[in-house]
C-alpha cells in the first residue's frame, strides 16, 4: 500500500476543506482498503468521516425515511422503521457480502463501491476504468460475470451492489454536500451513470462532494416485495443476476410497481418498459412473463454471459411471483 | 475406548485427561516421554493449548504475554505518516505509534504479540481475522488500526475470564468444530456475536418475515449457516461448528454428533 496521510474529521466543514484531487473519504472502508492494497486505488490522504453526524434515520418531507450516509450497513437493514416499511431494502442489503462486512460498510460507502471485474483488480491487466486509455481487458477476455445492457466498447462493467438494486426499485434521492458548502440533491437513477467514453466516471458526483443522506420515497412495497439474488453460491458471494420487485396491489391489480436488476449493467437497472407494462394489470403469471420478455428485449450480451438472458427473464418472473404470493 | 490422546468425548470441560483415562498406548508414551503425574499433567494441558491456539487466553494476561511482547522487534524508529493511537484490547490499553497504513490486524499481531487473530486472505474474503469491536464482529484486516482510537476491541484472547474459556470456546472443543484450527479465532469471535445479533433480534437474507422480528431469536440450522457465511473454513469443519454454535444458543447440552468407535465397533468393522 502507498503511503497516505489520516485525518479524522469531526465536523464536515473541515472534511470538505481537507480534500483535494487525491484524497479519498473513509467509510466502513471495505472497498477502499481493499483496492488501495491492490493498489488500484492510490489517495495520499484519507479522511475518515465516520465521525461526522450523519447516522440516523429519520421520517422525510416526501412521506418516507431518510438513511444517515454513515449509518452501517447492518443497521440500516435490522432498523425497525426499514424493515417495517421497506422490507425490500433489507432484504437486499441482507443478502450482500456478511455479518462482518455489513457491520462495517456505511450507505455512503456502498453506493460508491468499485466494480467487481477481475481487471480493474488486476493492475498488470489493461482496463479502462482503472487506468483510462489503457483499453477493456474484459471486451474480448473473461466475460462471463459483465453487463448485457448499457455498456460501450470502452467498459462492459457491472455495479456490484445489492442495496443499490432495492434503491432503484423504491427510488430514492441522493444528498451531497458540495466543497463550497451548499448541497445539492440527486435523483437516484441519475447517480450512477453508463460508462460512455468516460468508464473511470462511476457515478455523477463531482470530485470532493460528500454524500450525507439517502431520502427514500414514500413507502409503498411492503405487503409484496422480493429480493431475488443467484449467486455461484448461496451466501457470501456478489450476484451474478439479482432482481429487486415491489408491487402495490389493489383487488388484484397492480396499481405501483418498483422492478430493477443487478449484474447486468454499469448501473442498477431500473426496468421502466416493464415496470409501465405492468401498472394497471392484473398479477398474473401470464403478464409477470410478458414483463420479463419485454424487459430482456433489449439484452446483447456475449458469447460468455448469453446464459444471462435467459437466466434474467426467469427471475424477473420469480421475482414478481414471489412478491405477489408470498404471505410475509 | 477413546483413540485420541488429546481429545475426548467425555472431557466436557475441558479438563486435562487423567492417567486413567488415557489407553495404555497412551500411558505407554507418555512414560516413556519420562512423563509422569503432575508433569504429566502439565504437558497435556501444554499440548491442548498448542494444538488449539484458543486457549491462548490462559495464557495471556499472565508472564507469557508479558514475554511474548517483549520478543518483537523494537519499534520502528522512522514511521512514515505516523498516528498515535490507544488501542484499547481485551480491556488493557496500548499507546502505539504506528504507520497510518497498519490494519488493526497487523498491529494486533505484529505490536501487540495477540496472534491469536489470524491473517487468511486479508482482503475481506475469509473471516480469519474477525475481532469484536464495539459489541460488533468485524473484519480487522480490512480495518486501519488508526481508525480505532477509543474503540473496544475484543478478541479471542480475551473472551475468558478468570481463567475460565467461554462457553462458545468451550463448546468447539466439546463438537471438535475445527480440524486445523486456523479459521477458529475468526469463527469463535463470529459465533460469539451471533450470540448477541439473536438477542437483539436481527434479522438475516433467510430471515421469513423482516416486518415482525422478536428479540430472543430461536436460529434454525439454515439461519446459523447464512449468518456464519462470512467465516470460511478451509477444513471444511462447519456441521460441527453448527453444532458447537447451537449447544450456546439453545443452552441445551446438545450432544455432539460424532462419537468414538467402541472396541467391539472396531473389531465388527474389521471382521465385516
Ligand atoms: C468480500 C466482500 C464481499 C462483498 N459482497 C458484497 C455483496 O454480495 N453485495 C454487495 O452489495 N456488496 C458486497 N460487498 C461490498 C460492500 O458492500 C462494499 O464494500 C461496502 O458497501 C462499501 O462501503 P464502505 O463504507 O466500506 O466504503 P469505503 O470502502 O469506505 O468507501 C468506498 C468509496 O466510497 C467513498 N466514500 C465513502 N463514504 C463516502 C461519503 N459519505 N461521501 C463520499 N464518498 C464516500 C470512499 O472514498 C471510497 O471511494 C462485498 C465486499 C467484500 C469485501
Ligand atoms: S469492463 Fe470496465 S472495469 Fe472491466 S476491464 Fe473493461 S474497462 Fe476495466
Ligand atoms: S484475513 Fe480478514 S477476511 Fe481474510
Ligand atoms: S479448521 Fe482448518 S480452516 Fe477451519
Amino acid at each position: 500500500m502507498r503511503p497516505f496521510t489520516y485525518t479524522a474529521s469531526t465536523n464536515k466543514e473541515a472534511a470538505l476543506r481537507a480534500f483535494t484531487t487525491t484524497s479519498h473519504y473513509l467509510g466502513g472502508g471495505t472497498n477502499l482498503v481493499d483496492l488501495m492494497k491492490e493498489d488500484v486505488a492510490r489517495p495520499d490522504q484519507l479522511i475518515d468521516v465516520n465521525n461526522l453526524e450523519y447516522n440516523e434515520i429519520v421520517k422525510n418531507d416526501k412521506g418516507g425515511f431518510t438513511l444517515g450516509a454513515l449509518l452501517s450497513n447492518a443497521a440500516t437493514a435490522n432498523n425497525k422503521d426499514v424493515r417495517q416499511n421497506y422490507p425490500l431494502l433489507s432484504m437486499a442489503m441482507l443478502s450482500a457480502a456478511t455479518a462482518q462486512i455489513r457491520n462495517m460498510a456505511t450507505n455512503g460507502g456502498n453506493l460508491l463501491q468499485r466494480t467487481r471485474c477481475p481487471y480493474f483488480f488486476e493492475t498488470s491487466m489493461p482496463c479502462n476504468k482503472r487506468a483510462p486509455g489503457s483499453g477493456c481487458g474484459a471486451l474480448k477476455g473473461m466475460n462471463a460475470t459483465h453487463a448485457i445492457f448499457g455498456y460501450s466498447q470502452k467498459c462492459i462493467a457491472t455495479n456490484p451492489s445489492d442495496m443499490c438494486v432495492a434503491l432503484a426499485a423504491i427510488g430514492a434521492t441522493v444528498e451531497v454536500q458540495k466543497q463550497d458548502g451548499s448541497s445539492r440533491m440527486i435523483d437516484f437513477n441519475d447517480f450512477h451513470r453508463l460508462p460512455e467514453d468516460q468508464p473511470e466516471k462511476d457515478n455523477t458526483l463531482n470530485q470532493g462532494e460528500l454524500i450525507t443522506a439517502i431520502h427514500l420515497n414514500e413507502p409503498a412495497f411492503s405487503d409484496h416485495y422480493y429480493y431475488l439474488k443467484i449467486r455461484e453460491r448461496s451466501s457470501y458471494a456478489f450476484a451474478l443476476i439479482s432482481v429487486a420487485a415491489g408491487m402495490q396491489i389493489k383487488n388484484g391489480t397492480i396499481s405501483k410497481i418498483g422492478l430493477a436488476m443487478g449484474g447486468v449493467a454499469h448501473k442498477p437497472w431500473k426496468l421502466t418498459e416493464a415496470e409501465a407494462f405492468l401498472t394497471g394489470k392484473s398479477a398474473s403469471q401470464a403478464n409477470f412473463e410478458e414483463a420479463a420478455m419485454i424487459a430482456m428485449k433489449a439484452a446483447k450480451p456475449f458469447e460468455a454471459n448469453k446464459y444471462k438472458v435467459d437466466m434474467g427473464e426467469k427471475a424477473i418472473v420469480r421475482a414478481l411471483t414471489q412478491a405477489y404470493e408470498r404471505k410475509y | 475406548m477413546p483413540k485420541s490422546i488429546f481429545m475426548k468425548k467425555s472431557d466436557k470441560s475441558q479438563q486435562v485427561n487423567t492417567p486413567d483415562e488415557l489407553t495404555a498406548d497412551e500411558n505407554i508414551i507418555l512414560d516413556a516421554m519420562g512423563l509422569s503425574a503432575s508433569s504429566r499433567r502439565k504437558f497435556l494441558r501444554q499440548v491442548s493449548t498448542g494444538s488449539l491456539g484458543i486457549y491462548a487466553s490462559s495464557f495471556f494476561s499472565s508472564e507469557v504475554f508479558a514475554q511474548t511482547v517483549q520478543d518483537l522487534p523494537e519499534q520502528a524508529q522512522i514511521l512514515l505518516n505516523e498516528i498515535k493511537v490507544n488501542l484499547r484490547v481485551n480491556n488493557m490499553v496500548k499507546p502505539l505509534a504506528i504507520d497510518s497504513r497498519m490494519s488493526l490486524l497487523d498491529a494486533l499481531r505484529e505490536r501487540l504479540a495477540l496472534t491469536g487473530t489470524k491473517k487468511g486472505c486479508d482482503h475481506g474474503q475469509c473471516g480469519a481475522c474477525t475481532v469484536i469491536i464495539d459489541g460488533k464482529r468485524k473484519l480487522s484486516c480490512l480495518t486501519l488500526a488508526a481508525t480505532c482510537e477509543g474503540k473496544e476491541i475484543t478478541t479471542v484472547e480475551g473472551l475468558a475470564k478468570n481463567g475460565e474459556m467461554h462457553d462458545m470456546q468451550k463448546a468447539f472443543v466439546k463438537h471438535d468444530g475445527f480440524q486445523c484450527g486456523y479459521c477458529t479465532p475468526g469463527q469463535i469471535c463470529s459465533s460469539v456475536a451471533l450470540l448477541e445479533e439473536a438477542k437483539n433480534g436481527e434479522a438475516s437474507y433467510v430471515t421469513e418475515d423482516l416486518k415482525n422480528i422478536k428479540s430472543g431469536l430461536k436460529l434454525s440450522e439454515e439461519e446459523i449457516r447464512e449468518r456464519m457465511s462470512g467465516n470460511i473454513c478451509r477444513c471444511g469443519a462447519y456441521n460441527n461448528i453448527v453444532q458447537a454454535f447451537k449447544e450456546v444458543h439453545s443452552g441445551d447440552d446438545v450432544m455432539p454428533t460424532w462419537e468414538f468407535a467402541t472396541a467391539e465397533q472396531m473389531k465388527k468393522a474389521k471382521n465385516a
